[in-house]
């Protein structure tokens, strides 16, 4: 079961890519952290290549596995799950958390707003 | 081992005056304080609300009045589960002030029946790990071995379970993070069926992936538990409805006749042969109990830990993006610009593992990757619940090992992230397929530690796994 662990490294990800996918998830990575990271994600991306032995091509996509049961099986798509859905009204199933308490955790607020550096540079 | 409690002995010494809560909440503090130290598996400790709880459970028993299912039953949470004035890390240093507002739904629902909730447990961050090395805070040692770890993710829960400084834990499993580690720790652990318990206040990891479940010193406790914090809650939409059964009551129905499947997948190279060993022997114990025993096959299981790290990273990518040093949590405080504010909080607030999944994550999810990798982990996801509900149409449980190995050594995966994926090998399947499963002690390697037997059952069917691991843990 655990043969097929890779036993050399072809260079799937570049570092060209991980300063672009570091970008789009918002990290900026020091340098020893991006050639680790170049290393550690081509070996599991080649590990991940064994899904391609199998044909998919008429095999439909699963995001999540409720839909494979449900209370009323003689209902389908969203009226399946109309139990999770409520009224549109104001408060939902309970009041807000009060303002001060959705505050409180934040590294910065004026006392009404979340304070965050300024956004665009003059 | 004046506290190796169950939740029945617990709360019968209550009712009976024999002891208190508060009595009982003092040994298990005394215990924790005792023995934590080398073990590691507490991060916070929630003495007021405890003691406030304890009080009024004692004034029910002064009473005579009849104690709720838990009452005074002294538990621990994983720190993945939010706790209304008690400081919830998730294991990561991102979260390390945070005080949550409000309580996760199975907490909430353990304390309405009785529970004392004595504090948070150390986890991997984020649950995201094997081994619980992955804490920001300090790693667990394994109560049966410290030189070994406790597995993980919720080593912290099972540990405590272990070492008696709890009777009962919650923890949450994404790939296996309560099965393997209650198997290395040689406790119960069970994971429900995806949507049988409310995820709300629970720190996503993977949100189609998460569950949380009991860890338990016996199966009737881990019952109990499921039996307190399982049905539909509004504030989750996932939560199923689904009639709760009385899992206590279905325990003591027979197993004779069931039909047990086992696969012949996991019975291969890479186990290791102590535990390939007691696990057969478990097997056999089942047959003799008068289960009936049929070879089963999961085509699609060595499939299952490249679909699992596609899945589970992709939307790990996409629920950890909320952290970004605005509402909660770390902000670096050397940023000019928001977006370099962004940044460096991430970047200082999250440890390498998880860094390692939010890239693996955002990268299957790009444009340009997304067919390759994230919709071809989501159609071979297909397959593995496929490859379950066939053989569900033969039998009524499947059994396996829980975990390949038994515990290992602290370090000694730490730089091999693959190694250290491998160990969710036999648990990660149910976690895609939904279906619940449970692990029950079975033994011993030549070294002493602790062997996992993993049942695994149909949606909803926890009453089948439970009864069988019940019949079985009687039987041992």
């Amino acid at each position: 079961m655990f043969a097929a662990l890779p036993v050399y490294i072809r260079m799937k990800v570049t570092e060209k890519d991980v300063a672009y996918v570091a970008d789009l998830a918002n990290l900026e990575l020091t340098g020893d952290e991006r050639a680790r990271m170049l290393r550690d994600l081509n070996s599991i991306l080649e590990y991940v290549d064994r899904l391609n032995e199998l044909d998919t091509k008429d095999v439909p996509p699963m995001a999540q596995v409720s839909d494979r049961y449900g209370v009323d099986e003689s209902k389908t798509g969203s009226a399946r799950f109309a139990y999770a859905s409520r009224e549109d009204i104001l408060e939902g199933l309970r009041k807000s958390l009060p303002h001060e308490v959705a505050l409180q955790n934040a590294p910065d607020t004026d006392g009404t707003f979340f304070k965050v550096p300024k956004v665009i540079e003059r | 081992m004046q506290n190796a409690l169950t939740i029945d002995a617990a709360r019968s010494a209550i009712q009976q005056r024999t002891t208190t809560a508060k009595a009982l909440a003092e040994t298990f503090y005394a215990e924790i304080e005792k023995d934590d130290p080398q073990i590691g598996a507490y991060l916070t400790l929630s003495k007021d609300r405890a003691f406030a709880k304890a009080a009024e459970i004692d004034a029910l028993a002064e009473k005579g009045e009849p104690l709720p299912p838990l009452g005074g039953v002294p538990v621990g949470i994983k720190d993945v589960m939010v706790t209304r004035g008690v400081r919830t890390t998730a294991g990561s240093k991102i979260l390390g002030n945070y005080i949550p507002p409000y309580d996760c739904t199975a907490v909430a629902r353990l304390e309405a029946a009785g529970a004392v909730v004595l504090g948070k447990l150390n986890c991997d961050e984020f649950a995201m790990g094997s081994s619980t090395e992955n804490s920001a805070w300090h790693p667990v040692h394994n109560p049966r071995d410290l030189s070994r770890v406790p597995g993980g993710s919720s080593g912290g829960s099972a540990a405590a379970v272990a070492a008696d400084m709890a009777v009962a834990t919650l923890g949450s499993d994404t790939g296996g993070s309560i099965r393997q580690p209650a198997s290395f720790c040689g406790v119960v652990g069970l994971m429900p069926t995806y949507g049988r318990v409310s995820r709300y206040g629970l720190i996503a990891f993977a949100s189609s992936l998460d569950h949380i479940g009991p860890l338990t010193k016996t199966v009737r406790d881990a019952a109990i538990v499921l039996r307190t914090v399982a049905g539909r809650d509004p504030m989750d939409a996932t939560s199923a409805e689904v009639l709760v059964p009385d899992y206590v009551a279905e325990l003591e129905k027979p197993v004779r006749g069931l039909k047990l499947g086992v696969p012949k997948e996991y019975f291969g190279a890479g186990l290791d042969p102590d535990v390939k060993n007691s696990v057969e022997a478990a097997i056999q114990k089942l047959a003799e109990l008068g289960c009936e025993i049929v070879p089963v096959s999961l085509p699609h299981t060595k499939y299952a830990i490249p679909t699992y790290y596609i899945v589970a990273t992709a939307e790990a990518s996409s629920n950890l993006a909320r952290f970004d040093g605005v509402r909660y949590g770390y902000r670096a405080s050397d940023a000019r610009t928001l977006s370099e504010m962004y940044r460096r909080s991430r970047d200082h607030g999250f440890g390498a593992e998880v860094k390692r999944r939010i890239m693996l994550g955002t990268y299957a999810l790009s444009a340009g990757y997304y067919d390759a990798y994230y919709l071809k982990a989501q159609k071979v996801r297909t397959l593995l619940v496929r490859d379950f509900e066939e053989a569900f149409k033969k039998v009524d449980a499947i059994v396996t090992p829980t975990s390949p190995t038994a515990a290992f050594k602290l370090g000694e995966k730490v730089d091999d992230p693959l190694a250290m994926y491998l160990a969710d090998i036999f648990t990660v399947t149910a976690d895609l397929a939904g279906i619940p499963g449970i692990s029950v002690p079975c033994g011993e390697t030549k070294e002493n530690l602790p062997i996992g037997l993993q049942i695994l059952g149909k949606h909803f069917d926890e009453a089948t796994i439970l009864r069988v691991a019940h019949a079985y843990e009687q039987s041992a």
